[in-house]
C-alpha cells in the first residue's frame, strides 16, 4: 500500500517508484510538541528563547532572500542580455576601486546588523542563574538518566528509555500500524512544572551525547567527565520531544528525549506520587531472595538494560560478547561478573552499571547464570553486590 | 608558439627524455611526468568518488523509508563514517591535486613539478591508504563507525579497523603534505620569466594558498589521531575522560584542522571558476587583485573560526560570541568573490558551453550554501540546527555543488587540452542539467528536515520525516547515475580519442599559457622557459 503523500513533488517522484510500494509504512499525522508531517520550518516555540531563535531565523531568511534575489537578478539579467548569441560585444573594464570598496563594505555592515540581535539572544540563552528547578541529565549508551538535584522533586532519580515495542518495530522495518510518536515514546519522561526556570545540567557516562528539545530551543552536549548546563522555561503545558543529537554509537537513533510540562498543581501531585513510589521501591540490600523471585526480577532488568546489545538469545554480536556459555557468567566465583557490571569492560564498550541497585545487579547476574544454556543453579544475593562495591 | 612546438618535437627525438622510454604499466608506476601523475590523481579520485557514492546510496537506500530495512544501525554508522572519510580524503582532495599537477606547470610556464619523484611517491602512497580504508568493511568488527570527525571517546570503543583507519589517514596526510610542498616550490621557483605572482592565473594562486593551509593543518590532524591511537593502545589519556582526559580538547584540535580543511576543498574550486567565467564571458576577470586578497583573507580567517562547529559543547558566552563574529566575517571576502564573478559576466559576450554551465551552476548553488552557512554561524540559531540535516544540506551545497561542480567545470574546460579531442557538448549538457536538478532534489529537502529537527547520522527516523527523506533518496540515485553517465559517455570516449579533434585553443575567450601548447598537450612542455608578453598570458618567442 502506498504512503499518503501531501506534497505533489514527492508524490510525483514516488509515483515512479510505486512498484516499491509493498511494505511502505502507513499514513501518519503530526506529533504535537514534536515534528509535523512535511514540516518546513522550526518546531513551534514554547519558550521565550525558542521564540527569539525563530525571530532571528526569520530575519536571516528575509535578509538572505533579498540579497539572493538582488544578486541573481543581476546575474540572470546579464546572462539574458550579455550573450554572444544576441550579439553583445564584450566590454573591456576589469577593475574599479570604488565598486570594490563599496561591495566589501556593504556585506560587512549587513553582517554587523545580523550580529547585534544574535548577541542579545546568545547572552540570554547562556544565563542559567536563578533557576527554580535543577535537573541533572546523564547520557548513557543508550538512554537518559534524570536526577532532580534542587527544587520541588529533589531526590527523584530515574532512567528514561525508548519504548521496547517501538525499538522492535524499527528492526521489523516499521511495517503495519505505526504510532504517531514512533521513536519518541519513552517509559519515564522528564517531568517539569510550567512557567518555572529549569536548569539542566548535562554529563555523560560513556561517550558524548546531546540533550535536545527543539520546542524549547535547547541543545546541550552531554560530555563524559564534564558538567555543562543550559536552561528553559516552558510557557505551555504539554509533551515535547527531542532526540539525541551527537553520534553515540549504534543505538544513537534510539534514545529520544520526552519532556512532560505540567501545571504547578499537577506537578506537585506527580512529585508526591513519585516520592512515595521511590520509597516503596527502595530495596533492602540485606534482603535474602528466593530463586524464583530473583530470576523473575532479573529477567525484567535484562529486558530494560541488557537486551539491546547482548540480544534476547544472550549471544551478543560483533563487539558485544556473548553471555550464553561465557566462562565469566558460568563461574562459581560471582565476584568477577559483578565487577564487570559495576565497572564496565573494554573501554566502556560494556558500560558501567553501578547506577543500578544492588538488588537489580544481583537479579540480573542470577538471571544470566540460569538462562539459555547456562543452567548453573547459582543464586546471587544483593549483599554480595554490596560487598563488591567497596572493592 | 612555434618555440613550444620545436621543443615538443625535440622531445620526440628522445635524446634528453627519460619518460618516453617507458610504456605499459611502467609508464604509470614509475611516472614522474606531471601530466601522467595528474591523470593518475584524477582517475584515482574519480574511483574513490564512485566508492564514496555507493556508500552514500546505501545510506539513502536505508533512509528511503522509516524502519530498518537493509542495514543494522552499527553498519549504517560505518557507512556514514566511511562515506565522509572517503569523499573528503579520497575524492575531493586528490582530485584537486590532480588538477594542480596537470595545470599548474602549464599555467606558469614550467617544465614539470619541482620534485618529480616525490610527486610519484605522494600519488602511490594513496593507494595502500585507500585500500586500507575501503577494505576495513571486510575486517573483523567492520569499518570505523565514529563519524568522519572521529570524536573521542567514541573512537576508544571502536574495533581494530579504527587503527588501520588512523594509519590510512596518516599516510594520506603525508601524501598531501608532499603534494603541497611540491606545489609551493613549483609556483615560487619555476614560473617562466615575466610571470610575476600578481600576473599568475587564479587557479595557481588559489592552489598556492591552499598548499600553505594544507601544510599548516595536516600535522594537526595527524597529532589528534595519533593521540587517539595512543589513548587506545598505550595507556595515555589525552581524550579518555575515564582517566581524566578531555574529549572536548579533541574537538578543538580536530576542528583547528577541520575548518581550514573546508577551505582547502573550496579555494581551488574558486580558482577554477575564476578561470572559466572570464573565458566564456570573453572578458578579463573583474578585480583580479581583490580576488587574490579575498582568497588570502578567507585562508587567514579560516584559522580563527573552528569552534563554530562546537556551539553545543557549552563554551562560555564570550567564546561563542568570538567564534560567531569571526565566522560571520568570512561572509565578506566570500561575497566579494561572488560579486567579482558576476561583474566579470556583466557586459561580457557570453556563451554557455558545459564548463560555463557548471560555473554558473556553481555560483548559483554555492551561494545558497553560503547563506545557510551564515545562518548556521549565528550561535543562537545553530543551537536548533547543530547536528541536524540542515548541516548536512549546508555542507553538501558547498562541497558537492561547490567543489564537485567546480571540478566538473574544470574537467570540461581542460579536457580538450588533456585528451586532444572535444567532448560531446550535448552529453555534457545532459550531465549538467541532470546533476543540477538531482542535486537539488536530494539536498534541498534536507534543509526542511533539519529545521524540523531531524538529527544526522540516524539509521531510522520518526514517521513525520518520511516524505522528505523519500524525495532525497530518489534524487540521490539520479545524481549517482548522472556521474556514471559522465564517466562512461563523456570522459571515456575522449580518453579513447573519440570525438572532434580539439584545436590548440578550443575556447574563444580563454587566456593563459596552457592554450599556448598544442592539444593534446605534449608529454613535455616548456622545457626551456618561454618568453612571455607583458600580461604573461601568451608566449611570444
Amino acid at each position: 500500500m502506498m504512503k499518503r503523500i501531501s506534497n505533489p513533488l514527492a508524490a510525483g517522484l514516488l509515483g515512479a517508484l510505486a512498484t516499491l510500494g509493498t511494505g511502505v509504512a502507513q499514513a501518519t499525522e503530526n506529533l504535537p510538541g514534536g515534528p509535523a508531517v512535511m514540516q518546513m520550518n522550526l518546531t513551534p516555540a514554547v519558550t521565550k528563547i525558542a521564540e527569539e531563535q525563530h525571530f532571528l531565523h526569520a530575519m536571516m531568511m528575509a535578509i538572505c532572500l533579498v540579497i539572493f534575489v538582488a544578486v541573481f537578478a543581476v546575474m540572470f539579467y546579464s546572462i539574458w542580455k550579455h550573450r554572444k548569441s544576441v550579439g553583445h560585444k564584450p566590454a573591456t573594464f576589469s577593475e574599479s576601486v570604488t565598486v570594490e570598496v563599496l561591495w566589501t563594505a556593504a556585506p560587512f555592515i549587513i553582517v554587523i546588523f545580523m550580529a547585534l540581535p544574535a548577541t542579545k539572544v546568545l547572552v540570554a540563552q547562556k544565563d542559567t542563574t536563578n533557576s527554580d528547578l535543577t535537573v541533572k541529565v546523564t547520557g548513557y549508551q543508550w538512554k537518559w538518566g534524570y536526577d532532580y538535584l534542587k527544587g520541588e522533586g529533589e531526590g527523584l532519580s530515574y532512567i528514561s528509555t525508548l519504548d521496547t515495542d517501538q525499538r522492535n518495530l524499527s528492526n521489523e522495518g516499521a511495517k503495519g500500524a505505526i504510532p504517531v510518536d514512533y521513536l519518541f515514546r519513552v517509559d519515564n519522561p522528564l517531568v517539569v512544572p510550567v512557567g518555572k526556570k529549569v536548569r539542566i545540567i548535562t554529563t555523560a557516562n560513556d561517550v558524548i551525547h546531546s540533550w535536545s528539545v527543539p520546542a524549547f530551543g535547547v541543545k546541550q552536549d552531554a560530555i563524559p567527565g564534564f558538567v555543562r548546563d543550559t536552561w528553559f522555561k516552558a510557557e505551555k503545558t504539554g509533551t515535547f520531544y527531542g532526540q539525541c543529537s551527537e553520534l553515540c554509537g549504534k543505538e544513537h537513533a534510539y534514545m529520544p528525549i520526552t519532556v512532560k510540562v505540567l501545571s504547578a498543581e499537577d506537578y506537585s501531585t506527580w512529585v508526591q506520587a513519585e516520592l512515595k513510589k521511590a520509597a516503596a521501591k527502595a530495596d533492602d540490600p540485606s534482603k535474602v531472595w528466593t530463586y524464583d523471585e530473583i530470576v523473575k526480577r532479573g529477567e525484567k532488568v535484562y529486558a530494560t538494560n541488557c537486551v539491546a546489545c547482548h540480544q534476547q538469545n544472550g549471544k551478543g554480536g560483533g563487539a558485544v560478547k556473548p553471555l550464553d556459555g561465557a566462562a565469566v557468567v558460568l563461574a562459581e566465583d560471582h565476584a568477577k561478573q559483578i565487577q564487570v557490571l559495576l565497572n564496565g569492560q573494554n573501554n566502556g564498550a560494556m558500560p558501567s552499571w553501578k547506577a543500578l541497585s544492588d538488588t537489580d545487579i544481583a537479579a540480573v547476574v542470577t538471571y544470566t547464570k540460569n538462562n539459555w544454556s547456562n543452567k548453573t543453579g547459582q543464586l546471587v544475593q544483593p549483599a554480595e553486590v554490596l560487598a563488591q562495591r567497596s572493592k | 608558439m612555434s618555440a613550444v612546438l620545436d621543443h615538443h618535437d625535440h622531445a620526440h627525438d628522445g635524446h634528453d627524455d627519460h619518460g618516453h622510454a617507458m610504456t605499459g604499466w611502467r609508464r604509470w608506476v614509475y611516472a614522474t611526468n606531471h601530466k601522467d601523475i595528474g591523470t593518475l590523481y584524477l582517475l584515482f579520485a574519480f574511483t574513490m568518488l564512485m566508492v564514496g557514492g555507493v556508500l552514500a546510496l546505501m545510506i539513502r537506500l536505508e533512509l528511503f523509508q522509516p524502519g530498518l530495512q537493509f542495514f543494522h544501525p552499527e553498519f549504517f554508522n560505518q557507512l556514514t563514517t566511511m562515506h565522509g572519510l572517503i569523499m573528503v580524503f579520497g575524492a575531493i582532495m586528490p582530485a584537486f591535486v590532480g588538477f594542480a599537477n596537470w595545470m599548474i606547470p602549464l599555467q606558469i610556464g614550467a617544465s614539470d613539478m619541482a620534485f618529480a619523484r616525490m610527486n610519484n611517491f605522494s600519488f602511490w602512497l594513496m593507494i595502500p591508504a585507500a585500500l586500507m580504508l575501503v577494505t576495513s568493511f571486510f575486517m573483523p568488527g567492520g569499518a570505523p563507525a565514529a563519524g568522519w570527525t572521529l570524536y573521542a571517546p567514541l573512537t576508544l570503543q571502536m574495533g581494530p579497523t579504527m587503527d588501520s583507519g588512523i594509519f590510512a589517514m596518516h599516510i594520506l596526510g603525508a601524501s598531501s603534505i608532499m603534494g603541497s610542498i611540491n606545489i609551493i616550490v613549483t609556483i615560487l621557483n619555476m614560473r617562466a620569466p615575466g610571470m610575476t605572482l600578481m600576473k599568475m592565473p587564479m587557479f595557481a594562486w588559489t592552489w598556492l594558498i591552499t598548499a600553505y593551509l594544507l601544510i599548516a593543518v595536516m600535522p594537526v590532524l595527524a597529532g589528534a589521531i595519533t593521540m587517539t591511537l595512543t589513548d587506545r593502545h598505550f595507556g595515555t589519556s589525552f581524550f579518555n575522560p575515564a582517566a581524566g582526559g578531555d574529549p572536548v580538547m579533541y574537538q578543538h584540535i580536530f576542528w583547528f584542522f577541520g575548518h581550514p580543511e573546508v577551505y582547502i576543498m573550496i579555494l581551488p574550486a574558486f580558482g577554477i571558476i575564476s578561470q572559466v567565467v572570464p573565458a566564456f564571458a570573453r572578458k578579463k576577470l573583474f578585480g583580479y587583485a581583490s580576488m587574490v586578497y579575498a582568497t588570502s583573507s578567507i585562508a587567514i580567517l579560516s584559522f580563527i573560526v573552528w569552534a563554530h562547529h562546537m556551539f553545543t559543547t557549552g563554551m562560555p558566552v564570550t567564546g561563542q560570541l568570538f567564534f560567531m563574529y569571526a565566522t560571520m566575517l568570512i561572509a565578506v571576502p566570500t561575497a566579494v568573490k561572488i560579486f567579482n564573478w558576476i561583474a566579470t559576466m556583466w557586459r561580457g559576450s557570453m556563451t554557455f558551453e558545459t564548463p560555463m554551465l557548471f560555473a554558473v551552476g556553481f555560483i548559483f548553488v554555492f551561494t545558497m550554501g553560503g547563506f545557510t552557512g551564515l545562518i548556521l554561524a549565528m550561535a543562537p540559531i545553530d543551537i536548533q540546527l547543530q547536528d541536524t540535516y540542515y548541516v548536512v544540506a549546508h555542507f553538501h551545497y558547498v562541497l558537492v555543488a561547490g567543489s564537485l561542480f567546480a571540478m566538473f567545470s574544470g574537467v570540461y574546460y581542460w579536457l580538450p587540452k588533456w585528451t586532444g579531442v572535444m567532448y560531446n557538448e550535448t552529453r555534457g549538457k545532459i550531465h549538467f542539467w541532470v546533476s543540477l536538478i538531482a542535486f537539488n532534489v536530494t539536498f534541498f529537502p534536507m534543509h526542511f528536515l533539519g529545521l524540523a529537527g531531524m538529527p544526522r547520522r540516524y539509521a531510522d527516523y520518526p514517521m513525520q520525516f518520511a516524505d522528505f527523506n523519500a524525495v532525497a533518496s530518489v534524487g540521490a540515485f539520479f545524481f549517482g547515475f548522472a556521474q556514471v553517465y559522465f564517466f562512461l559517455f563523456v570522459v571515456l570516449p575522449t580518453m579513447r580519442g573519440k570525438g572532434e579533434k580539439a584545436p590548440q585553443k578550443p575556447w574563444e575567450g580563454a587566456e593563459g599559457l596552457e592554450w599556448e601548447v598544442p592539444s593534446p598537450a605534449p608529454f613535455h612542455t616548456f622545457e626551456n622557459p618561454p618568453k612571455l608578453n607583458a600580461d604573461a598570458t601568451r608566449v611570444i618567442g
